[in-house]
């Protein structure tokens, strides 16, 4: 007897697993003939079609009259929370394949390669989302970290990168393999892989007569999931792989790549092991504030721009730890809005950060940003945003995402927790607001003097104010019309949403986990 | 049907591939060390499959040597790279990147 498919609800990895094999295939057979970007078109086609797949199933699901709904034996869950992350994951690769062609001209990646693997990478992405048995789960989450292991290491020429492919490689399959033993030892303790018969049996007090295996199963699972969200004290890999990963492929591992581990996170946690969460919930707690604090920490003491983001992406991940903490609904979805506000900041602030390049060592210190107000202010105003929207400001999306999982916190009594991550809320807006003050109020140093007369001299198209006694002499930043397109939607969506944030709210409180009901 | 040996032989198996990758300075070595990770997973499944009485142990498990030649291929190929450019696969001489 071969189980029902509802082929519907697996739109969104046929257009992106399949149209990246399709593509692959065919990139092997017209290679030398075909247009450097019509990879890279072609996967912002198939990625818009995902989407389109994703509001579908967002309706449909959303329809009190259908609501959440399972196919292929129960192994794959079609809920709200499923299609969220699903989304989430789906736009972080459509904007990076946006603004990739920069660094692909640039840094000269490979085209075909990079959109093919980004779209593996989605769909590994969307299946994790949706998964509802352990060995779906696992194979969501090898197809997600395979493709970005290739994908950090894309920028073949520079030693850099190869650094950071094979620092992402070892941890990440180490990673993978406690994730594994994990997994074993819960099937071994609930006696089955499918998600909702582990929570039946736990329910049920089953692996009581097993304890420890289980719990050895809890600890191993969140090892390996830690690993993969950059939770503190497993973020080691983080700030090279950030540093020397090609840019878009960076974007995509902060938005895409932590929003389908916390996807598995939260599917396992909050959802299946709820019976049991007087178990693992101080486990959890502890990691959210060591992780909050060391990122905002880390973040202060850094000097490279890459490496700042990547300590913030540790720092947010704890913010969305604390929300996995609570252990219910509300926090669940807390965790899910921040996801899907942080995609959106991390995307644009690794756009800014690629058309900003990197100097001869392959890193980009602070100082390239003193003074970019007066050089690009469009540019400057668009990161300006979306830093004080990571720092928390009132009136960004970024304050209603730590709103609501300190929220959450509180209602589930962790006071302590609530009260440690706002004060490592504090830190961390020192961090940005470091980079901000540089960008408006810091003129370039005599470094600065220097390059921008070296530039100059070599005959670079200069600004119209060069004769301005008070202007930076050195000519605006080249940013091109796709750069300027995603910076733009990112700090958009961060605004407008910040300022009228219910329909977010709503979005991420209808994102439900069809175990926890409603 | 005993379980504990298996389950001891799947720990022992363990513990020496995460003593490997974490001791070990060739990066062959390291994969390998991955890879009897993943193989004291595989005895773990076998042995719970047989335990409980499903075949859904053992399809784990295929899945799993699947994945595993996957991720060894790509983990090859990223050192190859690596030992082109260095002459060595010694994966504590990458640390270009410190801070």
């Amino acid at each position: 007897m071969s189980p029902s498919v509802d082929w519907a609800a697996l739109l969104p990895q046929i257009f992106l697993g399949g149209g990246s094999l399709v593509m692959l295939t065919l990139g092997t057979l017209v290679r030398k003939r075909a247009p450097w970007w019509l990879p890279n078109v072609l996967g912002i086609g198939l990625t818009l079609a995902a989407f389109g797949s994703v509001v579908w199933q967002w309706v449909r699901v959303q329809d009190p009259s259908r609501g959440a709904f399972s196919t292929i034996a129960g192994t794959v869950q079609i809920d709200g929370f499923a299609v969220f992350l699903s989304g989430v994951v789906v736009i972080a690769a459509l904007l990076a394949l946006v603004f990739a062609p920069f660094s692909i001209r640039r840094a000269g990646l490979p085209p075909e390669e990079f959109s093919v693997l980004l779209l593996l990478s989605a769909a590994g992405g969307v299946t994790l989302a949706s998964a509802n048995d352990l060995i779906v789960l696992f194979l969501g989450l090898e197809v997600l970290s395979i493709a970005a292991y290739v994908l950090a290491a894309l920028d073949l020429r520079r030693a850099g990168s190869q650094e950071a492919g094979l620092k992402y490689f070892v941890l990440g399959a180490f990673a993978s393999a406690f994730f594994l033993y994990g997994a074993a030892l819960i099937y071994g303790a609930a006696g089955s892989t499918k998600l909702d018969s582990v929570a039946a049996a736990l329910a049920a007090g089953a692996g009581s007569n097993a304890r420890g295996m289980l719990l050895a199963g809890f600890a191993l699972l969140l090892v390996g999931l830690f690993f993969k969200v950059a939770a503190v004290p497993f973020h080691a890999w983080t700030p090279d792989v950030y540093e020397g990963a090609p840019s878009p492929a960076v974007a995509y591992m902060a938005a895409g790549v932590k929003a389908a581990g916390f996807a598995a996170l939260l599917r396992l946690f909050a959802g299946t092991f709820s019976a049991s969460s007087a178990d693992w919930r101080p486990a959890v707690a502890v990691v959210a504030v060591i992780t909050v604090l060391a990122g905002s920490a880390l973040g202060v003491i850094s000097g490279d721009v890459r490496r700042l983001l990547a300590y913030s992406s540790i720092g947010h991940a704890g913010f969305i730890l604390v929300g996995l903490e609570s252990a219910g609904a509300n926090g669940t979805s807390a965790s899910l809005l921040y996801l899907g506000v942080y995609a959106f900041m991390a995307l644009g602030s690794f756009a800014v950060v690629m058309v900003m390049g990197r100097d001869a060592s392959g890193s980009q210190p602070l100082a390239a940003y003193d003074g970019l107000a007066r050089r690009s202010p469009w540019l400057a105003l668009g990161f300006t945003l979306l830093l004080l929207a990571q720092a928390g400001l009132p009136f960004t999306t970024g304050f209603w995402a730590k709103f609501e999982v300190i929220g959450a916190a509180v209602q589930s009594r962790t006071y302590w927790l609530a009260a440690v991550s706002m004060l490592g809320a504090v830190v961390a807006a020192f961090v940005y607001l470091r980079l901000v003050v540089r960008m408006y109020l810091v003129r370039p140093g005599a470094d600065g003097d220097a390059l921008a007369s070296q530039k100059s001299g070599v005959g670079l198209a200069d600004d119209s104010r060069s004769g301005d006694e008070d202007s930076d002499s050195r000519p605006p930043v080249a940013v091109p019309r796709s750069v300027g397109f995603v910076v733009a939607v990112c700090a958009a969506v961060t605004l407008f949403f910040g300022v009228w944030p219910a329909p977010l709210l709503n979005l991420a409180g209808d994102a439900t986990l069809a175990v926890l009901g409603g | 049907m005993w379980l504990n040996q298996f389950l001891v032989l799947s720990a022992v198996l363990f513990s020496i591939g995460v003593y490997g990758v974490l001791a070990r300075r060739n990066g062959v070595l390291v994969l390998m060390s991955i890879e009897l990770i993943l193989n004291a997973v595989n005895i773990n499944l076998v042995a719970f499959g047989s335990y409980v009485q499903t075949v859904v142990g053992e399809v784990f498990a295929l899945f799993v040597i699947t994945v595993a030649a996957a991720e060894v291929g790509v983990g090859l190929a990223i050192l190859l790279l690596l030992y082109r450019n260095r002459r060595s696969v010694d994966i504590h001489d990458v640390d270009m990147m410190k801070g």
